[in-house]
C-alpha cells in the first residue's frame, strides 16, 4: 500500500478515498481508459499499477490464487478481475512497469477542475537501446568530464551512508543526519 | 455578531474590483495538420483530441 498522503483525502475520509480509488480502478480495467480529474488520476496510477503487477505475477505462475484474492480485496467485480488476469496482464509480460498513461486535458466546465485521461498502455513494448554510461560519457565533450568526479564522490557518500545505516540499528534519524552531513561535505570537497 | 461599521464607498469597491484581472493563457498551435487549432500547452487539443509531438501523436479523446 502507498503511504497515505498528507492533507485532504479524495472524498474527505480514508474509507471514501479507498472506495473512490477502488471504483476508479475497476472502471479503468473495465473500459481501458477513463476521464477524471487530474488529482484523482495521479492518485489512482500507483494503485492501479500495483494491481496489474499482482495480475502479472499470477500470470507468471507466482501463487496465482493468492494474487487473485488480494486483487479481489480492491476490485469487487469478479468479471473485471478475470479480464485483468486473463487479458490485461499477459499484454504486459515484457513491460517493466509504466502500465498506465495520464494525458492532461483542459479544465472542466462547471468547476474549472483540471481533467486528465488515464488509460492502460496498449502499445507493444519496445525496449530502449541500452547505452552504457561509459560510452555516453566518452561521447560527451570535456565540459561533461568535469562533472564525472563530482558524481563519483556523491555515489561514494551514498554508499558510505548505506553501509553506516545497516549496522547502526539505533535511531534512524541520527543515521540520516550523519548521512546528510556527509553528503554536504562530499559536495564541498 | 460582527457587522460592518461603515458603508463601503463606491470608490473603495471599484478600487478593489479593479484588481481582478484575467490573464490570457499562452496557447500553442495544434500539430495536427488537419486541425491547427489553438490549445493549452502540454494538454490534449480540445478540437481534435490529439496529443503529442509530431512523431508520436495519438488520439486521446
Ligand atoms: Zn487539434
Amino acid at each position: 500500500m502507498p503511504t497515505p498522503k498528507k492533507g485532504a483525502r479524495l472524498g474527505g475520509s480514508p474509507a471514501h478515498q479507498r472506495l473512490i480509488l477502488a471504483n476508479l480502478a475497476t472502471d479503468l480495467f473495465r473500459y481501458g481508459r477513463i476521464t477524471t480529474t487530474e488529482s484523482k488520476a495521479r492518485t489512482l496510477r500507483p494503485h492501479a499499477e500495483k494491481l496489474i503487477t499482482k495480475a502479472k505475477k499470477a500470470h507468471l505462475g507466482e501463487n496465482p490464487l493468492a494474487q487473485r484474492r488480494e486483487v479481489l480485496k480492491t476490485i469487487r467485480d469478479k468479471g473485471v478481475v478475470h479480464v485483468l488476469f486473463t487479458e490485461i496482464a499477459p499484454t504486459f509480460a515484457e513491460r517493466p512497469g509504466g502500465y498506465t498513461r495520464i494525458t492532461k486535458l483542459g479544465p472542466r466546465k462547471g468547476d474549472n477542475a483540471p481533467m486528465a485521461v488515464i488509460e492502460i498502455v496498449t502499445e507493444e513494448y519496445v525496449a530502449k537501446a541500452v547505452t552504457t554510461p561509459a560510452a555516453t560519457k566518452a561521447d560527451e565533450k570535456p565540459a561533461a568530464a568535469e562533472e564525472t568526479p563530482a558524481e563519483e564522490s556523491t555515489e561514494e557518500t551514498t554508499d558510505e551512508a548505506a553501509a553506516e545505516e545497516t549496522p547502526a540499528e539505533e535511531s534512524t534519524e541520527a543515521a540520516a543526519d550523519e548521512s546528510t552531513d556527509e553528503k554536504t561535505e562530499g559536495d564541498k570537497a | 455578531m460582527a457587522v460592518p461599521k461603515r458603508k463601503m464607498s463606491r470608490s473603495n469597491t471599484r478600487h478593489r474590483r479593479s484588481a481582478w484581472k484575467a490573464i490570457a493563457p499562452s496557447l500553442v498551435t495544434c500539430v495536427n495538420p488537419a486541425c491547427g487549432a489553438q490549445h493549452l500547452p502540454h494538454r490534449a487539443c480540445g478540437n481534435c483530441g490529439q496529443y503529442g509531438a509530431k512523431s508520436s501523436r495519438r488520439q486521446v479523446l
